[in-house]
Formats: structure tokens, sequence, C-alpha cells
């Protein structure tokens, strides 16, 4: 079996064009993480740069409110540029300076990745062009604009259903075509090894943070650690540093859109089967023949027919486990949020604190649940306005 | 003797690419015989796919058209198996992983072998994923088909080694489609298979005119078109057999020259 398996899962499925490339990083990647002066520089920008640590804040009124469990917010929404993703891109954008290369490209759904990889070039001086479906311009204008102003050049992707399945294709054909001076900051713990486990590692400092913010709050760990699932970045970042302790309970809130008997969802632990594409053997929406579903979910982030490999085993093993979470939860959740601790989550995140508010009633009180509100949900306002029948131009 | 190994045979090859079903299974199958008729040495088969990542514009809509019109990797093989009863030129299939992992592995080369498929390209399939396929398609009697690339470098000897049936040798980086011109030393990257195998090399990726199959087979055994055939059938839809006879035709004898 070849390399960067978790389980079954993972791989490295690319055309030949791309492999050296690979190797290549993985090499690289194998070489810096060890290197002090690399993670000295790293946690340099995660410290004066991105804001780390992120708060986690204990929502007294939401816990209050919902009369169970007691809830903690992993305040990820508080980063610079908004979301986790900021915590990746700067690890990588600051690998492929140490590789040589001057253009980062990077596929975006939600507009956040995008952000964050055009952000991150801008401070490093590099050159930036952001791949993104054509659907994900129209609802996230305001984020193109963004990109745009940090100086990155955005393509809106035409192809297929022009969502982020379509721009992590073009993203993968724009590196076959551009190699030599080109990294491909893919932007979740997906596609083939290494970005799997690379982008894992960049993220895993969201979970090492969390226990040990809740050690100094609670003087012990929580009881679930609940996220919201895409690709699975802020999730397996938020859960890699409780994978050993048993006592955590590990929750990926997927997007079921208009339900998961609806074909409008992207659901792919509830409705996926296994298969390979974007590199890795995982779990994935598709038809009997293997074609590729196309998906939905009214969050472009988690609007995605698959998940990391890795989150696909710890689905098998039943070490986490993954519940779907409709449109409308994840709206009257963001409103929730939003009205309850003035705290206005990404409508990905929303999933998760949809999730929490049903679970958070199941438990006793003395039980302590920490979500992860992995962005901030300015983007969504004109969005979640146009659901609720207001029109609102950005 | 393989009938790929026949393909071979008769001087350069001129190798034929359409995607099956665009647009629609009857015109693949008359094109097929066009192609035959016309000299083409082998024809490759796309079996369409929803995401087809190492594809260019032409052949991605290729897909979707062969998708919308309803095919499937079931009425593919069965225009194949009609196809194997009238002639015996060498046909492989380029497909995708997804096609044949969700189809089971198993029952997808047992379709290839009743059916008269004589291998597989499969572009997200690499040397060190190959263990995926290698056994089952032996059993089965399908070529493996190997692809090298302008960045393979030290990996062409490891590949070659291997190589069953041809070798595909991407002549450009990026995704397939018409190229004005293939800066890429092809002759290099052959002679580097040539240290290690006998088995034939063939060129693909950019060559859309005589005078490119010409240049490309004085330095390898054959070469590969496949958009320029594909914009043909997009522009003549179901009246594309002369056109597309006539272009393989002018192909095939811009091979010969070589």
């Amino acid at each position: 079996m070849s390399k960067g398996r978790f389980g079954k899962y993972g791989g490295q499925y690319i055309p030949e064009t791309l492999m050296n490339a690979v190797i290549e990083l993985e090499k690289a990647y194998d070489k810096y993480k060890e290197d002090p002066e690399f993670k000295e520089e790293l946690a340099t920008l995660y410290k004066e740069y991105a804001g780390r640590p992120s708060l986690l804040y204990y929502a007294e009124k939401m816990t209050k409110n919902l009369g169970g469990a007691k809830i903690y917010l992993k305040r990820e929404d508080l980063n610079h540029t908004g979301s986790h993703k900021i915590n990746n891109v700067l690890g990588q954008c600051l690998l492929a300076k140490k590789m040589g290369k001057t253009r980062v490209i990077a596929e975006t759904g939600a507009g956040q990745h995008g952000v964050a990889t055009a952000t991150v070039a801008a401070l490093l001086g590099m050159e930036c062009e952001v791949f993104m479906g054509k659907e994900d311009t129209d609802r996230q204008a305001l984020n193109v604009y963004r990109m745009e102003l940090l100086g990155a050049k955005v393509h809106a992707v035409t192809s297929g259903t022009q969502t982020l399945k379509d721009a992590v294709n073009e993203t993968m054909r724009e590196w076959t075509k551009r190699i030599d001076d080109t990294h491909y900051v893919l932007g979740s713990v997906m596609g083939p090894f290494p970005f799997p486990t690379i982008v894992r590692d960049f993220q895993k400092i969201i979970g090492e943070e969390i226990r040990k913010q809740m050690m100094e709050a609670e003087g012990r760990l929580p009881d679930a650690v609940i996220a919201c699932v895409g690709g699975g970045s802020n999730a397996i970042g938020a859960f890699y540093d409780f994978i050993e302790e048993k006592s955590v309970e590990l929750i990926g809130c997927e997007a079921a859109g208009l339900g998961v008997d609806n074909p409008k969802n992207a659901a792919t632990i509830a409705n996926g089967s296994e298969g390979i594409f974007h590199g890795m053997k995982s779990l994935f929406c598709q038809d009997e023949y293997g074609q590729i579903a196309p998906v939905y979910s009214i969050s472009a982030g988690l609007d995605y027919p698959g998940i990391g490999p890795e989150h696909a085993m710890l689905h098998d093993c039943g070490r986490a486990r993954y519940v779907p979470v409709t449109d409308e939860e994840a709206v009257e959740a963001f409103e929730y949020l939003s009205r309850t601790e003035g705290i206005i989550p990404a409508i990905e995140s929303a999933h998760a604190v949809a999730y929490a508010m049903k679970y958070a009633k199941e438990l006793p009180k003395d039980k302590i649940i920490v979500i992860n509100i992995s962005g901030r949900g300015d983007k969504d306002v004109a969005a979640i306005a146009r659901y609720r029948g207001v029109e609102i131009y950005e | 003797m393989s009938r790929i190994e026949n393909a071979f045979k008769n001087g350069k090859a001129f190798i034929s690419f359409l995607t099956g079903g665009d647009p629609d299974l009857e015109t693949s199958e008359k094109l097929i015989y066009a192609m035959d008729k016309a000299g083409a040495d082998l024809i490759e088969i796309g079996v369409p796919f929803s995401d087809p990542i190492a594809e260019g514009p032409v052949i991605q809509e290729a897909n979707e058209r062969a998708l919308a019109a309803g095919c499937t990797t079931d009425k593919l093989f069965d225009m194949v198996a009609r196809v194997r009863k009238n002639t015996q030129i060498p046909l492989v299939y380029l497909t995708y992983i997804n096609p044949i992992f969700t189809y089971g592995k198993e029952k997808f080369m047992k379709r290839c072998r009743e059916c008269g498929i004589d291998g597989l390209i499969i572009p997200d399939l690499p040397y060190e994923e190959k263990g995926e396929l290698i056994e089952i398609c032996r059993e089965y009697g399908v070529d493996l088909i190997s692809m090298i690339a302008p960045t393979s470098h030290e990996r062409i000897a490891m590949i070659a080694k291997e190589a069953q049936g041809f070798v595909y040798c991407v002549s450009s980086l990026g995704v397939t489609g018409v190229r004005t011109e293939i800066k890429t030393d092809i002759s290099e990257m052959v002679d580097l298979v040539k240290n290690t195998t006998n088995v034939p090399c063939a060129v693909g990726f950019g060559i859309a005119t005589p005078e490119q199959a010409e240049n490309m087979a004085k330095v390898a055994d054959g070469a590969i078109v496949g958009s320029a055939i594909v914009k043909i059938i997009a522009e003549h839809g179901k009246n594309s057999e002369q056109p597309v006879f006539d272009y393989v035709k002018s192909m095939k004898e811009a091979v010969m020259k070589a």
C-alpha cells in the first residue's frame, strides 16, 4: 500500500505530472517541521500576526438558556482574516517560501481560505491566484473583492457545478500547468498525501489550545468537542489533540442542506460511499457509476462532496461521530448565537452550534462541551437576510 | 502477440481518441469504425467522468455532453462489445480511477475482457498507486498503461521497468488540449524509456496538426491525438464520420512519413 494512509483511506491518486511536486513537498515538510528556526518563525506569525492563541470563551448566557451542559466557544473567528484558515495558510506559505516557491494558488469555497491565502501571500511577498466556483463568486462577492484588494487574482470557475469541487479541479489543473515556481495551498485536510497530514498538523494548534485553556478554566478536559465538517480542517484541528483521550467525545457536523433524504445536501458520512477522487481514497457523495454528485448546502464552505481521509477513518473506527445539520437548523443557530451571545458565527460554524444546541440540552449540567467557532459570520449576513426574504445588496 | 503490440507492428502508430457517448453511443460506434478504416492503429475510448481533472476544456465538455446524453459505464461496455464483433483494432479505455473503483474492480476487469478492452490509461493512478489494480489487471489480461510526464525525470526508469502495452509520454505540462508548440525534449524522455524497456512509446497531449504528429512520431513509436478530434465531433455532432475519417487519414499518413 502506498504512503500517507489513514487506515484504508488517503493515498496519492494524482497525475504523474504532479508526483514529483508532492514528493518534494513531503521532503521539505519533513525537514522543516522539526527545524527550530521554522517553528519559531511560524509561532511568531501565529502570535503577532494571526492573534493566537484564540480565546476559549464560556458562553454563560447560552448555557443558562439551554439548561444543560456547560458550553465553551473556541473563538477561531477572532483570528486575523476571520477564520481558522489562517493557521494552515501561514504554515504552508512559509513552507513554500522555504522551498523557493514564488507563487501560490488556492481553491476556495466560501472565500475564507482564498482570503487567508491572499493575505499571507501579500505578507510574504508572493504572487497569488485563487480559483472559486462561479456560483460562489456570486454568493460571496465581497470576499472576491477582498482578495483582489489583497493583490490576488481571482478566477471564477465555470466548469461542472461551479462550486468548491470544481474550484479544486481547476486549481489542480492549474498546478499541472505551472509547477516549478508554484505551490498549491490546499485549504483542507484532503487531497493527495502529504496535504491531509500537513494541513492537520498546522491546524492541530486549535485542540492543543483548547486543552490548555480548559485545564486553566475548569481543571479538566471537556466531555465533547463539536465542529463543522466540509473537508474537515477545523474539525481535525479541534479533535486531533483529544484522539487518545477516550473520555472526550468528538462530533463532526456535516451540511445536510435541505435534509439528508433530499437530493440537495452535502452530508458525505450520511450519504456517501467509498471512492477515489481529488487525490485521495475516502468517502464521497456519488452515484452507482462513481460520478461525483452535485451537492448542495447554504454554506459554500461545506458544499463539498467528500471528506478528508482521516475523518473517514475516525468514522469507521467509531472514534468520532458525524451528524447531519440542515440549512434551516444552521440558520436558526446563526441567529441564536448572534442574539444570545452577541457573536455572529460563520454559517459553516453555525452547523456545529446547531447540533450543540440540541446536544447540550440532553446532557447534565456538570458536563462540558466545546464548540469550535471556525469563522465569523460577517460574510454570510447578506445570504442569511436573503434566506429570510430580506433583499440586501452587498 | 497482443492486440496492443499489433498496433506498433506496422511502422509508426497513430492513436486516436474519442469520448465514449459523445454526442451519443451510436455515433461513437460509427466513429470507431471510421477511425479504424482511416488507418488508426489503436483507439482510446474515454469513459465519461463528472470531474476529469487531467482534461482541458474541450474534453471536459465532451464528458459533460456524454453524461447528459445518458452514457453510463454499462452502456459503454455494451457498445464496445458490439464494436469488438466487427473489428480487431486494439481498444483501450481512458478512465479516471473512481468509475472503476465504484463499479467494482473485478467486475470492471471482467467486463473489459468480455467486451474486448485491451488496456487502461488512468491519469489519476500514478506508479505509487498501481497496486490498486495491477494484480486484477494481470488476472484478466488487461494492460495497465503507464504515463510519464515532462516532470518525471528520474522516475522514468522506475515506471518504464514495469510498463505494459505502451508507455504514454505526456508531451507538455498542463492538461489535454491543442497546443501551437511542444517545447519538451521528447526524444530525451523516450531515450530514458528505451534504456529500460522495449515497450513502445507514444506521445500525447497537445498534438493537432500532421506536422506535429510527424515530428512526434520521428522521436517516438506513435502519436496520440484527442482534443483535436473531439473538437471535430463537437462541431459536427452526429455527422462527424466523414470529417473524422478525413482527419485521421491525414494524421496516419503524416506519422507514416516519420
